[in-house]
């Protein structure tokens, strides 16, 4: 069984995303980039499957810039079997749909049995790419998994909803997007992380998957960032000072709001 | 010559910050005040491969060598020491002796799952009468028909009370002095071995220390680690590795209190501004940056000499000396540029404070260091 893993490198989560004025993508240079860790719940997934059924094949597919090489190399060392990088200066600025479409196209030659994704990304967030993907590749979308279970050549999901969750299955193939309640992302063992170097990464470029300059990329891109404004600032909360009465205005405001 | 550490050590190292950071500092108060690690934290340990960094991958290990050993332990030593102490104790000097000295049958019996976490080591060396004069033990072992029977007291072995493997030093032919002395694998629950108190210790609190009694203890031949009369060289010989990845986890500890000192005298307001805007406490972190910095490079040299295979029990002693003194100048400042809040028990710099002054002490004491080290000054036999 082929499992394919999509991720992703973003910047350090933790920091606030800086947008280049001129270009109006995120800044990368100067930021710490790690494995988006909404990717982790979907390669200890695919780990997951793999201890269940010895044999099985995981690989992580990144389109990105070079050093996207660092996020691949973590899935490796976590336990994933092979790597594949697509990057290529003429990707640059390519929008979600073409993403998703230089995705496929790297994926389709890996021969899935299943296909992973975050439900979204921790930085861009559009989460259009999973199913973007399952287009391309003409798979069913299972979406929103926070359990995943295979019998008998089909993928069985519990998808998140507000209420509770739906239970629903496809046959394999299929592309599926998981959620972070899904499972407790292991980490890398010593051993893996010496291992990932020495694992089988393929590097490719547009054109190694079929691509023209003018299919991808800025060029390719149906999609135009037009502007961005940052977040309205929250108001400051206010503050209790405790002159014995504390607990009680607190109570009163809960109360207001309705969530007591 | 290359200062870069290789490619699969830096990942390593990033790593085991980030489970350092995650996992271990934030338990690390905890530790202290319950004298304990937590279960889980050290069976997670175990499990990621923590507790076989320097032995061959053949007997389960990571196989890094010191260099890597002491990069891990860099990054351990910026939480509790407790955690870097008990990985000490196990790899340095209990395993070290046994993947030095053992063959291939107790490699596969006891390194192996010392490796792989399932069995942890300790090393008991040290008795009430014989502490820096470490070849005066007088822990004997007879030959009896394919045993040995052993009598004798070992004293605030790290690892003791719950170690599952205990390489112990005992003499086995007096005339002999050091050449006398043999190691031999003792595994826990042998009858003849028992326990005394667990040690009240100033610091190392989650680490423990205990006395061990051996009465008429057997020990099966197979289980003596090399020729009898070997013993006192190989455990010389794993001190060397242990020294150095001691001061590899002293670097980090400093380089955690320096980082806490930089905080808080950009942070700490007194007399309308930030403490370090002041001289004063600006020479201070400096000369803690300077002497970690130099401590380091010790660290790496010393590791590299001993992953080249070659002996290094001079550069040993150099930064095993000059990494402990160097730990207990660094957290002295930390507490002064801290203040009073450094003086409070719940602060990581007084834990720190108190931990590092063992550094001094075991592992041979800074007196039996600068005598290694000058006595080879003096034969002339030091090389550079
Ligand atoms: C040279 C180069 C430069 C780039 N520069 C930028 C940039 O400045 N800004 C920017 O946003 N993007 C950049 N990209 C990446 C690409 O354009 C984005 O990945 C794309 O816009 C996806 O949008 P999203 O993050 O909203 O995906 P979402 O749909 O939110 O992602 C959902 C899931 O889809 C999968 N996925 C998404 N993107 C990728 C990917 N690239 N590789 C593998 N799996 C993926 C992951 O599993 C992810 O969790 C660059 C790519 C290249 C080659
Ligand atoms: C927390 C802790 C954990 C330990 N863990 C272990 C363990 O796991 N295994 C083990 O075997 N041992 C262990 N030890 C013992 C440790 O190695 C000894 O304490 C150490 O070797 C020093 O011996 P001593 O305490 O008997 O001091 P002594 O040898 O009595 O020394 C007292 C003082 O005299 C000085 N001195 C001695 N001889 C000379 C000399 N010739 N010239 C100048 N000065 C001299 C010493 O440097 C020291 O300052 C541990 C000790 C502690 C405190």
């Amino acid at each position: 069984m082929n499992i394919v893993v999509c991720v992703k490198q973003v910047p350090e989560p933790t920091g606030t995303n800086r947008i280049d004025p001129k270009s109006l993508r995120i800044l990368r240079e100067g930021v710490d980039s790690v494995l988006d860790p909404a990717d982790e719940f979907s390669i200890e997934a695919a780990l997951q499957i793999q201890e269940a059924n010895p044999g099985t094949n995981v690989v992580v597919v990144s389109m990105g810039p070079d050093r996207a090489l660092e996020a691949i190399r973590r899935g490796l060392a976590m336990g994933a079997n092979k790597g594949v990088l697509v990057s290529d200066a003429n990707l640059a600025g390519s929008d979600a749909l073409t993403t998703a479409k230089v995705l496929a196209a790297a994926i389709k030659r890996e021969n899935p049995d299943l296909v992973l994704c975050a439900t979204e990304s921790s930085d861009a967030y559009t989460g259009m790419v999973p199913g973007g993907i399952a287009h391309h590749l003409g798979l069913p979308l299972l979406s929103y998994a926070k359990k995943l279970t295979l019998a008998g050549g089909k993928v069985q999901i519990e998808r998140q909803t507000e209420a509770g969750f739906q239970r629903v299955e496809a046959q394999l193939p299929a592309v599926v997007t998981v959620t972070g309640s899904i499972n407790t992302p292991r980490y890398p063992a010593l051993k893996g992380i010496m291992q990932a170097k020495k694992k089988p990464v393929d590097q490719l470029t547009a054109a190694d998957l079929g691509f023209s300059p003018e299919q991808v990329g800025e060029k390719g891109a149906k999609e135009k960032v037009l502007g961005w404004a940052p977040a309205e600032q929250r108001k400051a909360g206010t503050v209790i000072k405790d002159d014995g009465t504390a607990a009680t205005q607190i109570a009163d405001f809960l109360a207001q709001l309705k969530v007591i | 010559m290359d200062f870069q550490l290789p490619e699969e050590l830096i990942d390593l190292k990033k790593s085991i910050r980030e489970f350092v950071d995650k996992e271990l500092i934030p338990v690390s108060q905890q530790v202290e005040d319950e004298d304990k690690i937590p279960d889980n934290v050290l069976k997670q340990m175990k499990e990621l491969g923590y507790f076989g960094l320097p032995f061959p991958e053949e007997y389960g290990g990571m196989g890094v060598g010191y260099m890597g050993y002491c990069v891990a332990l860099e990054e351990l030593g910026r939480a509790n020491a407790a955690y870097s102490n008990i990985l000490g104790a196990h790899t340095s000097i209990a395993g070290g002796t046994i993947a030095l000295g053992g063959n291939a049958q107790q490699k596969e019996k006891y390194l192996r799952p010392m490796a792989e976490g399932k069995m942890l080591g300790a090393f008991a060396l040290t008795e009430p009468g014989s502490g820096s004069d470490a070849a005066s033990i007088r822990t004997t072992a007879f030959k009896k028909g394919d045993r040995y029977i052993i009598n004798g007291q070992k004293i605030w072995i790290t690892n003791g009370p719950y170690a599952d493997v205990i390489t112990v030093y005992a003499s086995t032919d007096k005339t002999l002095g050091p050449r006398g002395i043999s190691a031999f694998i003792v595994e826990k629950g042998t009858p003849g071995l028992e326990y005394g108190k667990v040690d009240h210790k100033m610091g190392l609190h989650g680490s423990h220390t205990c006395p061990l009694f051996f009465e008429d203890m057997e020990v099966a031949e197979e289980n003596r680690l090399g020729p009898e009369g070997t013993g006192f060289y190989t455990a010389m010989k794993a001190l060397d590795g242990g020294r150095v990845s001691l001061a590899a986890g002293a670097v980090g500890g400093a380089q955690a209190m320096l980082e806490a000192s930089v905080k808080h005298a950009q942070e700490r307001q007194q007399f309308g501004k930030p403490i370090g805007e002041n001289q004063a406490i600006q020479w201070m972190l400096a000369d803690m940056e300077v002497e970690i910095h130099a401590t380091r490079l010790m660290v790496y040299h010393a590791a590299w000499k001993l992953d080249q295979g070659q002996r290094a029990s001079h550069e040993a002693a150099m930064v095993k000396v000059y990494a402990s003194e160097m730990a207990g100048r660094v957290a002295d400042k930390a507490v002064q540029i801290h203040g009073g809040m450094a003086y409070m028990h719940d602060s990581p710099i007084e834990r720190g404070y108190r931990d590092v002054r063992i550094l001094r002490i075991y592992e041979g004491t800074s007196e039996v260091q600068r005598m290694i080290i000058a006595g080879d000054l003096l034969k002339n036999s030091s090389k550079n």
